[in-house]
């Protein structure tokens, strides 16, 4: 898949179709894939990668990069192409500068979970049928896809691209079995005090370095409110710990009825907290209110949030569901 | 430091009576910022305004709050005493201490603390209050009427007496509505067609009025005197400019098996139909569901025989733009479905009508000629039962919870009109209580029971049963003599409750004017606007805002039409400063705004700003036509990026007043 990635990649940019790549380079190691920006054949054919740990969703970077000069050719794997649609249908991106190449993708691997299998020293990796050969310092070891996929690989919700130019590889189908929701009951079955525990342990552990919103796909404000002096409530101290948790009720608020679900929040939160339950909750709730909606599944349906419809739900009816045990 | 003077009205004892004012006063008179506090009886009377005025004056105030009654009330009132000092109007604040405070609480110290709080967030968004200047905009002196029944018709021969051009449009091939199709009127007895076509005729002639017959609205935007509204002429199949209305066609179409809609389905017409003879305009239909021309292609018989050549079967729906500085709702009413009223035998026997049904059994215009004959075998009935409030005052869920106002008197007026072409029949009328608040309405229905022998029974029908002899036996009540009563009759008439036309509920959408639960039009205010919706420049004509009689519905399409008139007298019309606007800095150009709102204000433009490194960006930004938006603040929460903002009530003085609220 690497090498046909690449090739096409050489191709276009020589063909002249596209003046510059986005994709995967390596690391300093085989699991610290970075997203890079490739200009020529010769940066292609020394750095490029597609490996399992290019898990990293590289629509956020269009913003800025199809703003420059000429047009970007960027790959996505099926649940990048989701983010993309949205920030295309957001009008974040025009679609014109992007050349979209869709690539296959069969869940990838987490470097942590890999550790704690006792897999360490890893040099080399490859995957094929579902099963992951690495070496390692101390001799090859194989394990499963599943046994050390990323947290958002766990719960795809399909494996079929939105709004690309191409496809490299098979066209994937939706996930039948998708049982993403499964950790939001969880929470909603606890008690309201329960849940407030929950939350405030799980979020006790942030150290605000702001990484998920960074990496975010729907945070792509020009000036976002955490760094607006005339908002507030930037470089605010916090008063007490809890309005420091309220950092990451306000995003989930923002990104409502716009986060696809890409699950990069947790997959790069180094605290491990899964962030990801917030913004599902709301895709949740927003399903059952409105009915199933997907962000950046199709450029033209209104985000429920923001469109109203006769038969929309009643705030009293939201209420009395939201609060329920 | 900002000189705000704080002023609390006692509003006699409104406020007073459960606030202590006075201490309302002194607390917000030691707030940072305050220069000046006091209070007084009445705020808004001529001396509490120059205690305002001579306060701004003396003390130089940079800010003033008012702690009175609900904006809606005294706000202008307030502001001009502002702006007759030299202070921007929109540096007033009001603090409404009245509706959301001293009449909802009887704890005098709950109620002090809350007006103390509430004086507290006004005092902070007022520090935040910047200087506005109202813009003008234009007003298109022509106004639409939705509905051509007696309201819309009268409204429009009101506005258009007045010297401005009026369109109708109506969804009907005829205007004339459901007056069109009754035969006589209470209280006077007066034949409804007598009076009513030469009001129809009236607006066929005159030259202010424009009549768009089978036609319905589809699209609206704009504002008060600027909408822009797209109505759809719906196929009719005849050139209107052609068509004589001779009726050759109607008489010699071979489908004859169509039900009368004019007629209620009583009787049958053609697939090419006029529906009564008065309708305005006189022009054939074809009816798209039964013509066989249009169906399969087989017939054509209409444009062989039309002598003008005014068929057409090829006509498509067209669309039309016109815009417009006014428009009335007059959607009016219609019955309600009986078809969730089994035990009245609705739908069961022919025997079994609604009054409207009646009200063409008896027309001379009607399936049977004018002569009372049942449906079922077209014998005269001997006995025929009324039976009022079906579905009106009903608390089971079928019905409606209201009174449909108009049933009691039209019965009353029923019954005497058959006791007194039919001396021989007897008639029965069934009531919970009998409403006759009208002019000359009690006499009336003391005229049907003292004079005509009318028997009014207190009590409820429970069943309606077809017998097998084609009579029909009721099963009633008797409260007075409480007991149960079984009548044979030949005639069963329920007074079917009214409810809105359907068209209305999707007209209220395109309008984005408001509807109660029932789907009745809102008023602006239920006592002092009652013919205005709160959406600015769309006014209500009849029946569409609740259940009327024809006296109450003309009044109250004059009230609509003078109006209008008032709005389209105006040259310019002083906008609202009160407006959203985009910081550019901040925007991302998303388009949440501009699909979130509902007068189509917001667009988009490339617009450059430097960038690092002495570069240039490109980025899409949002705009807001000032003279479009209405101010509704819907942009503000739509926008992720916090850039949307409305002057008066900025994002920062909304959090200020929170802040004052919860410190």
């Amino acid at each position: 898949m690497q090498e046909l990635m690449k090739a096409r990649a050489a191709a276009l940019l020589s063909e002249g179709k596209v003046n510059r790549v986005l994709g995967w380079a390596a690391g300093e190691f085989v699991y610290d894939v970075t997203p890079t920006v490739f200009e020529s054949r010769e940066e292609l054919e020394r750095d490029f990668v597609y490996s399992p740990f290019c898990g990293a969703n590289l629509s956020k970077y269009l913003v800025k990069e199809a703003r420059k000069e000429g047009k970007i050719l960027v790959f996505l794997k099926p649940c990048d192409s989701f983010s993309f649609a949205q920030l295309v249908k957001e009008h974040r991106i025009p679609r014109e500068k992007v050349y979209a190449v869709g690539v296959e993708c069969y869940g990838k691997t987490d470097a942590t979970a890999l550790r704690s299998l006792g897999i360490t020293g890893i040099v080399g990796a490859a995957e094929q049928y579902g099963a992951l050969t690495l070496n390692t310092l101390n001799g090859e070891r194989r394990v499963t896809v599943a046994e050390a996929m990323l947290e958002k690989c766990k719960s795809c919700k399909t494996k079929e691209h939105r709004l690309c130019d191409e496809l490299l590889g098979e066209e994937g189908e939706p996930v039948s079995d998708c049982s993403r929701f499964e950790e939001v009951e969880k929470v909603e079955a606890m008690t309201p005090e329960e849940r407030f525990a929950f939350f405030r342990g799980e979020l006790s552990r942030c150290i605000r370095c702001n990484a998920c919103r960074d990496v975010c796909p729907a945070c792509t404000c020009e000036t976002c409110v955490f760094d607006n002096p005339a908002s507030g409530i930037a470089q605010k101290a916090a008063a007490d710990p809890f309005e420091e948790n309220l950092y990451h009720i306000i995003r989930a608020f923002h990104v409502a009825g716009r986060c696809t679900d890409c699950g990069e929040c947790t997959r790069v939160c180094p605290q491990r907290i899964p962030l990801h339950l917030l913004n599902r909750k709301f895709i949740k709730d927003i399903n059952e209110f409105y009915g199933p909606y997907q962000a950046g599944d199709d450029p033209e349906t209104p985000s429920p949030l923001t469109d109203w419809k006769p038969d929309d739900v009643e705030p009293g009816s939201a209420v009395r569901k939201g609060g329920r045990a | 430091m900002q000189k705000i003077g704080v002023f609390v009205c006692h509003c006699g004892t409104n406020i007073a009576g459960t606030v202590d004012v006075a201490a309302v006063a002194e607390a917000l008179g030691k707030l940072p910022g305050v220069a000046v506090a006091a209070d007084y009886p009445y705020m808004c009377s001529e001396s509490g305004q120059k205690m305002i005025r001579d306060a701004i004056r003396e003390k130089e105030l940079g800010g003033v709050v008012i702690c009175s009654c609900s904006p809606r009330m005294h706000e202008a009132t307030f502001r001009k005493a502002a702006a007759a000092e030299g202070l921007n109007p929109y540096l007033v604040e009001i603090a409404n201490i009245r509706e959301q405070d001293s009449w909802i609480h009887r704890d005098r110290a709950e109620a002090t603390e809350k007006a103390i709080v509430l004086g507290k967030a006004a005092i902070e968004k007022v520090k935040r209050n910047a200087p506005l200047t109202a813009g003008e905009s234009p007003v298109v002196k022509r106004a639409l009427v939705i509905g051509g029944g007696i309201a819309g018709i009268q409204t429009a021969l009101d506005i258009a007496e007045a010297g401005f051009p009026v369109d109708i449009v109506e969804k009907e091939p005829t205007i004339g509505g459901k007056m069109a199709q009754l035969d006589k009127t209470f209280p006077t007895l007066d034949c409804a067609a007598c009076i009513l076509t030469p009001k129809m005729v009236e607006c066929a002639q005159n030259e202010k009025i424009r009549i768009f017959s089978y036609s319905e609205v589809s699209k609206v935007s704009g504002f008060v005197g600027n909408f822009r509204v797209t109505i759809r002429r719906k196929a009719r199949y005849v050139d209107e400019t052609k068509c004589t209305g001779c009726g050759e066609c109607t008489e010699k179409c071979p489908q004859k098996k169509v039900p009368n809609s004019f007629n209620l389905g009583l009787d049958n017409r053609r697939a090419i139909y006029i529906p009564f003879a008065q309708a305005v305009p006189k022009v054939a239909t074809i009816d798209a569901d039964w013509c066989n021309m249009l169906k399969n292609g087989k017939c054509g018989v209409c444009a062989k025989v039309c002598g003008a050549g005014a068929i057409d079967y090829k006509q498509k729906d067209t669309f039309i733009e016109e815009e417009y500085g006014a428009i009335v709702a007059a959607t009016g009413f219609r019955p309600i479905s009986l078809s969730r009223y089994e035990e009245y035998a609705y739908g069961l026997s022919r025997d079994v009508v609604t009054s409207l049904e009646l009200e063409r059994l008896m027309n001379a215009a009607g399936p049977t000629g004018g002569t009372l004959l049942r449906p079922s075998d077209g014998k005269h009935p001997h006995t025929v039962v009324f039976v009022q409030c079906v579905g009106s005052r009903c608390e089971d869920g079928k019905g409606k919870s209201y009174c449909s106002k108009i049933c009691c008197m039209y019965t009353a007026k029923h019954a005497m009109l058959i006791r007194e072409k039919y001396p021989d029949t007897e008639v029965y009328v069934f009531t919970i209580d009998v409403r006759t608040p009208g002019k000359n309405f009690d006499e009336f229905y003391r005229r049907a029971v003292e004079e005509y022998g009318v028997h009014y029974i207190k009590g409820m029908v429970g069943k309606v049963l077809p017998e097998p002899d084609g009579s029909l036996t009721v099963r009633a009540s008797d409260l007075i003599a409480n007991e149960q009563l079984k009548l044979s009759a030949d005639l069963v008439v329920l007074a079917a409750a009214v409810e809105p036309d359907p068209s209305a509920r999707p007209l209220a959408t395109l309008l984005t004017a408001s509807m109660d639960t029932n789907d009745f039009f809102t008023e602006a205010h239920p006592k002092l606007r009652p013919v205005e919706s709160p959406t600015a420049g769309v006014f209500l004509s009849g029946a569409c805002q609740g259940p009327k009689d024809i006296p109450e519905t003309v009044a109250q399409a004059g009230a609509a039409a003078a109006k209008v008139i008032g709005l389209l007298a105006k040259d310019k019309l002083v906008g609202n400063p009160c407006v959203a606007h985009s910081d550019e800095m901040l925007c991302n150009g998303c388009s949440s705004c501009e699909k979130v709102c509902p007068y189509g204000a917001i667009h988009y433009e490339e617009k450059e700003f430097r960038g690092p490194n002495r570069t240039v960006l490109k980025r899409r930004v949002a705009a807001v036509n000032a003279a479009v938006c209405q101010g509704c603040g819907a942009c503000t929460v739509a926008c992720p990026s916090g850039a949307m903002d409305l002057h008066g009530f900025s994002n920062s003085q909304i959090m200020a007043e929170v802040d004052a609220i919860c410190r």
